[in-house]
C-alpha cells in the first residue's frame, strides 16, 4: 500500500538537486575552459 | 565529419556556438520546468509526483545519448583516427556521468511516493545503475590514458564501444523483465502521453540537451587548450635545451 505522502516535497528536492545540480556542472566546465585558454595564451605570449 | 579534423576550424566554430547553445538552453530548460512546476496538472493516479517527469526523463535520455556519443566517437577514433573524436568523447563522459546519476536520484525521489520505495533492483533501474558505474570507470580510464600520451587512447575508445551493449539492455529491460518501472511511453512517432505532459517535456528534453551540448563544446575547448599550451611549454624547452 503507497503512503500518503505530500508529493511536493519530492517535487522540489527533484527539481533543486537538477538546477542547482546542472549549474555546478555548467560553472564548473565553464571555469575550467577560462583557466585552461588563460593559460594557453600565457604560454603563447611567454 | 573530417571538415571538422582540424581543431583551428572546430574551434573558430565551437566559440561562436557555446555562449548561445548555453543561453537558448538555460532559457527552454527553465520555461519547461516552470511549466512542469506550476502549469501542468496533477495526474489522476500520481499525483503531483508526476512534476519529477520533467526532470526525471531528460536525464535519463541524455545518461543514454551521452554514452551512445562516446560509442560513436570511439568508433569514429578507432576506424577513421578522427583526431577530435577522442576528445568530444572524453568531453561527453561527464556530463553524461551527471545526467545518469540525476535520472538515478529523481528516479528514487518519484518512487518513493508512486511505488512505496526509493529502490528496486529491476533490470531498469539496476542497468541504469550499471551505466553511471560504466561512466565513472570511462573517465578514470580515460583519464589514466591521457597521461599516457596519444598511444593511450585506444583502451577508453574500445570500453566505449563495448559499453554501448548496456543501451539497448537499459531501453528494452522494462520489455523483457518484470518491473515496477511504467514501459516507454513516447517511441518514433507515437506517443501515449497527454499534450500537457507531452510539449513541456520535449521543451525540458531540448533544453537540457542544448545545456548539454554547449558543455561538451566547453571541455573540448578547455581539453585542446591544455594540449596546445602543454605543447607550447614542451616546445620553448627545447628550445632553451637546444639553443
Amino acid at each position: 500500500m503507497v503512503e500518503n505522502l505530500n508529493h511536493w516535497s519530492f517535487v522540489i528536492a527533484s527539481y533543486g538537486i537538477g538546477v542547482i545540480g546542472t549549474a555546478v556542472l555548467v560553472l564548473s566546465s565553464l571555469l575550467a575552459m577560462r583557466n585552461a585558454e588563460a593559460r594557453k595564451d600565457k604560454a603563447r605570449d611567454r | 565529419m573530417h571538415g571538422f579534423a582540424n581543431p583551428a576550424r572546430f574551434l573558430r566554430l565551437a566559440r561562436i556556438l557555446t555562449i548561445p547553445l548555453l543561453l537558448a538552453g538555460i532559457v527552454v530548460t527553465l520555461a519547461a520546468l516552470g511549466w512542469g512546476l506550476f502549469g501542468a496538472p496533477a495526474e489522476r493516479l500520481q499525483g503531483d509526483s508526476v512534476r519529477i517527469l520533467f526532470v526525471h526523463v531528460p536525464a535519463a535520455w541524455l545518461g543514454m545519448g551521452g554514452w551512445s556519443a562516446i560509442a560513436v566517437a570511439s568508433l569514429a577514433e578507432l576506424v577513421w583516427r578522427h583526431p577530435l573524436a577522442g576528445i568530444g568523447a572524453r568531453a561527453a563522459a561527464l556530463p553524461g556521468a551527471f545526467f545518469a546519476l540525476l535520472c538515478l536520484i529523481t528516479g528514487s525521489l518519484w518512487g518513493r511516493p508512486a511505488w512505496g520505495t526509493w529502490w528496486v533492483w529491476d533490470g531498469r533501474l539496476t542497468s541504469m545503475l550499471v551505466l553511471f558505474f560504466l561512466y565513472c570507470a570511462y573517465i578514470a580510464l580515460a583519464d589514466a590514458a591521457n597521461r599516457d600520451g596519444a598511444n593511450g587512447t585506444r583502451l577508453p575508445a574500445i570500453f566505449g564501444l563495448v559499453g554501448a551493449v548496456n543501451i539497448p539492455i537499459i531501453h528494452y529491460s522494462v520489455l523483457w523483465w518484470n518491473s515496477l518501472h511504467q514501459p516507454p511511453s513516447i517511441s518514433l512517432g507515437k506517443s501515449e502521453m497527454a499534450p500537457a505532459f507531452l510539449y513541456g517535456l520535449l521543451a525540458a528534453t531540448i533544453g537540457f540537451s542544448l545545456i548539454f551540448g554547449a558543455v561538451v563544446l566547453m571541455r573540448m575547448r578547455a581539453i585542446l587548450a591544455d594540449a596546445q599550451a602543454e605543447a607550447r611549454l614542451r616546445r620553448r624547452a627545447m628550445e632553451a635545451v637546444d639553443g
